[in-house]
């Protein structure tokens, strides 16, 4: 095995751009002749646009012009997409409101752009977009899902009756409600899964140029997946034809699912280059952010699980509003039904599920994937609901969860998902022992002596990566392939580069991709590069979300290996005048087994490039091709820990532990990997205690518009995590990976609202547990939550 | 328009800009200086963390014109020459970055907490002075240690966190 190859933990190869100032992010690129646009945005969340004048504008030093949306609509720029179809339960399509990328007609949030200004400074395109004078007819808003599906509120598209974009099912209702009533015992509970801002640290940029004498664009953009970007900006909203598009996502700071959608100012951008003949470059700041990119979660839920007399589940029952802000988003609609309920049996042997989901507009962004999409949401309802269960059955929770866990693979549950391997006995160990979940009596009783509340929670969530076999997403209204390619090119001196559809934000794929090639081929890390991000390097490819780069992106470049070794393989025994069989490729060298001959890595590559004596018909060159569509989701794992002290006279909380044992399958940098953990588990903090997202119920006006308002998890919030895999091997692809960059995000929130509510002894306490939130639940004076000792 | 003039990692360097010009915007635009970033407009998120006159200061804070005679260093002068200053290699030996858009500012703050305390840190005091930078990706732990290891590089000696 090379020494930095699978499993090492290998400093990344990308870290000394980034440490030194020399990244390339999207708003440090410039071009010759380049200008500046600033969007002019609506300042109300539901609005009639009248008259645009912008004469003011086009007067002020440096402006050169001020496009609007109805010059934006009449040059046929198409509306944005929503790419996944869902049907209601009755077999109609999601009904779907139209969303131009400049609003001619009507706003339906506050920040939506209705014009844009361009002019030589980024300074002088502000001014004059604030002087940009547009007639606003404010119409009544709605901010609250469930008061969207009511009577006498607002309406906000045509195409959608009562606000309702679907109402969708999955599993066997009268199953489930026939084991409710049947049930020894039925935990109910109402759950609010809390908005979210994704906040990458780099705001959205996009750089957009046409050459004209080539008819050529190109777009630098901040993006998660460039080449479906290209593919939907040309097919979909004719700014450019597919051939003609370049896309370059260079560094791009951070995604988090927030920059897998393809925006309106990328649409934008791109036409006012071709419209004006000037590269032009937009870069948001955090307000804009804050107002404009697609939030995260918004669910409201009703739960009911039932037991029989043994503890086992019966059955479970869901029922959901899901909030999709004003439009449908690129990827929305697959949240919250097939990313959602899906994942709804959690670690558990349920027999009948049943989850109803609706889906509603309201004046609000745009809501779509972030980090989990839609695994988040499912496992806070499943692990609120186990450990809520477990408190009124009087069982302790590991037990109440052993007693349902699934022990057998691979296991279909009722809800889609097969699952191929698990042991989640060995996770939930891991945690029990690395938290001493044993000695937590002792540990509360020292904190009571000390005033302090001590809690203890556990989740033990599942999430489905990978995703999936095209042929099955598309059968579920997917619009694209969920594959992903690769390309392997050895240079005639055995340097390797390799071309990966995948997209690197902060995962570490220039050192975790290059590891995986350093295994198979023998060579140092230091002779491979990853190269990614651009649409004229890289044939095509899917980009990277869902924890796809691992077990798809790789198992692409594994498969090109494949095909790269087994044409070394050949030339070498023709070289080395040896069966093909016998020859190994190890340590840089191409060997016959069990003998002394051999020849040097660099010498077959270069063979095969002098191509002076080469096998019978073989084609010269040493470079190869593929494409991996995936067998079947991966299923990643996992049991957290966390352990609370709230102060009874502030209601603040303080996590003074944390751990984390996941099942990602095979690891190939552990350092990399807890990494991704870390920052789960940050952004799980996050939402379980600061963040949440509020819109004013009246106005629409979003309240929590700026890190002033918005509480992002700062050093301090947190506490350092204690982390650790346990493995089973996925079957499902080659490299046996999981797949890990969500799973921190996805376990952490009900393992910490499980311990506040441990601590206060209140089950009725909803994210963010703020202070103040949970400062009143303790004095709610609400009767005791168990019903049994422990 | 104001001609402004200062030293920029070691170098003079002098030009006409805007009143308005934010010390950030003259590294970024100006200077070509892209290293220093900007998260936020509110003065939050410490990405655009430089040093002045050794001082760490927040760049989308205060005016080009403010800078005027002072000595700033970005992250681009932060190493000597080839070799990375101790917290830089910190922060790559201890994977204190992933997206790698907050750590200008996370190393500037860090080099700055760990000059003040002259090394003497423990991870109490490191995430309590890193309140004014925020990291989406890496979820603080290995930034804070690879703060305490360079402290304890450069300095000889750290405290153990009170337990
Ligand atoms: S950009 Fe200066 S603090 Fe955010
Ligand atoms: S490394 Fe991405 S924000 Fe810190």
């Amino acid at each position: 095995m090379a020494q930095d190859g699978i499993g090492a933990r290998v400093a990344r190869k990308e870290d000394k751009r980034f440490i030194t100032g020399k990244g390339r992010y999207v708003d440090d690129m410039r071009v010759a002749g380049m200008k500046h646009v600033a969007f002019v945005r609506s300042p109300y969340a539901h609005a009639k646009v009248g008259g645009i004048n912008s004469e003011q504008a086009r007067n002020m030093p440096g402006v050169l012009a001020v496009l609007t949306g109805s010059e934006l609509v009449a040059d046929g720029i198409g509306n944005l997409i929503c790419g996944w179809m869902v049907h209601s339960k009755d077999g109609t399509p999601m009904n779907m409101g139209a969303w131009p990328a400049l609003a001619p007609e009507v706003v339906r949030f506050v920040g939506q752009a209705v014009a844009m200004v361009i002019a030589e400074t980024r300074g002088e395109a502000r001014d004059a977009a604030d002087v940009v004078a547009v007639e606003w007819e404010e119409l009544p808003a709605i901010t609250d899902p469930a008061k969207a599906l009511g009577e006498g509120v607002p309406q906000l598209h045509p195409e959608a009756k009562g606000n309702l974009i679907y109402d969708w099912e999955i599993g066997d209702k009268a199953a489930a409600d026939k084991a409710l009533s049947e049930a020894a015992h039925v935990t109910r509970m109402e759950i609010v899964n809390n908005r979210l801002v994704p906040n990458a640290m780099e705001p959205r940029a996009a750089l957009a140029q046409y050459d004209a004498a080539d008819d050529h664009f190109t777009l630098w953009t901040t993006s998660q997946n460039p080449h479906v970007a290209r593919l939907v900006l040309s097919a979909f909203y004719n700014v450019a034809p597919e051939h003609k598009l370049r896309v370059i996502a260079p560094d791009v700071g951070g995604g988090f699912g927030s920059k897998i959608f393809i925006y309106p100012e990328e649409v934008a951008c791109l036409w006012a280059a071709r419209k004006t003949g000037l590269a032009v470059k937009w870069t948001g700041d955090r307000s804009e952010a804050f107002l404009t990119d697609a939030h995260g979660r918004d669910h409201v839920t009703v739960a009911e699980m039932a037991f029989d007399a043994n503890n086992r589940i019966t059955a479970f029952k869901i029922d959901t509003i899901a909030n999709f802000g004003a439009y449908m988003s690129l990827f929305s609609s697959s949240v919250p039904t097939y990313l959602y309920a899906t994942l709804l049996s959690g670690q558990y042997d349920i027999p009948t599920i049943h989850c109803n989901v609706r889906g509603v507009y309201t004046n609000t962004a745009p809501v779509d994937a972030y980090r989990g999409a839609g695994r988040p949401e499912a496992t806070y309802v499943v692990e609120r609901m186990m450990e809520t269960a477990a408190r009124e059955l009087g069982v302790a929770p590991p037990e109440l969860r052993r007693t349902n866990f699934i022990r057998e693979f691979p296991h279909q549950t009722p809800v889609i998902m097969n699952y191929d391997a698990g042991d989640y006995e060995a996770s939930l160990s891991a945690a029990l022992s690395a938290s001493d979940y044993a000695g937590f009596g002792e540990r509360k009783a020292e904190a009571a002596r000390r005033g302090k509340l001590r809690g203890i929670g556990l989740s033990c969530y599942i999430e489905a990566c990978g995703i999936a076999p095209s042929q099955a997403v598309g059968s579920l209204g997917a619009g694209v392939g969920l594959w992903e390619s690769a390309e392997v090119r050895v240079n005639p001196v055995g340097t390797i580069e390799v071309l990966t559809g995948s997209h690197s934000h902060g995962q570490g794929h220039e050192t975790t991709f290059a590891q995986l090639v350093a295994e198979r081929l023998g060579v140092p890390i230091d002779n491979v590069s990853i190269v990614h991000g651009d649409t004229d390097k890289v044939q095509f490819g899917m980009g990277t979300y869902g924890s796809r780069s691992g077990a798809v992106g790789m198992s692409a470049i594994s498969k090109a290996i494949d095909k790269v070794e087994a044409k070394a393989k050949k030339l070498a025994a023709h070289l080395l005048e040896a069966a093909e069989g016998d020859i190994e490729i190890a340590d840089g060298e191409v060997r016959v087994a069990g003998t002394d001959k051999k020849l040097g890595w660099h010498e077959v590559c270069l063979a095969a490039y002098t191509a002076h004596n080469m096998p019978e018909g073989m084609e010269p060159g040493l470079k190869e091709g593929a494409f991996y569509d995936p067998a079947n989701f991966t299923f990643p794992a996992g049991a957290y820990v966390c352990e609370v002290e709230v102060d009874p006279d502030t209601g603040h909380t303080e996590i003074v532990q944390f751990v984390a044992a996941d099942d990602f399958g095979r690891v190939i940098n552990p350092m990399i990997v807890e990494g991704q953990v870390h920052g789960g588990i940050a952004q799980g903090v996050g939402q379980a205690i600061l963040e949440g997202c509020i819109y004013d119920a009246e106005s629409g006006q979003l309240i929590t518009a700026s890190y002033n308002d918005y509480a992002m998890p700062r050093a301090h919030d947190l506490p350092s995590f204690k982390v650790s895999t346990t493995e089973t091997i996925c079957p499902s692809n080659p490299i046996g990976m999981k797949g890990c960059g969500e799973a921190g995000a996805i376990g952490t929130p009900p393992a910490v609202i499980n311990a506040i509510t441990d601590a206060i002894d209140n089950n009725d306490l909803s994210m963010p547990a703020t202070p103040e939130k949970v400062w009143r639940a303790l004095r709610a004076g609400a009767a005791p939550m168990r019903q049994a000792a422990e | 328009m104001v001609t402004v003039t200062m030293t920029v990692n070691g170098r003079q360097v002098s030009k006409e800009v805007e009143d308005r010009r934010l010390l950030v915007d003259f590294l970024r635009e100006d200077l070509e200086l892209t290293g220093t970033h900007v998260g936020c407009d509110t003065s939050q998120c410490g990405a655009c963390v430089v040093h002045l006159d050794g001082k760490a200061i927040k760049s989308c804070t205060i005016l080009a014109a403010q800078a005027d005679g002072t000595s700033i260093t970005t992250i681009e002068g932060l190493a000597n020459g080839a070799d990375l200053h101790p917290l830089q290699a910190a922060f790559k030996e201890h994977h204190g970055l992933q997206c790698g858009y907050c750590t200008p500012g996370m190393i500037m703050s860090g080099v700055d907490i760990i000059r003040r305390h002259e090394g003497q840190l423990d991870e109490d005091t490191v995430r309590h002075e890193l309140e004014g930078n925020i990291c989406r990706c890496t979820g603080y732990h290995n930034i804070v240690k690879a703060i305490l290891a360079a402290a304890q590089e450069m300095h000889g000696e750290v405290r153990q966190a009170a337990e």
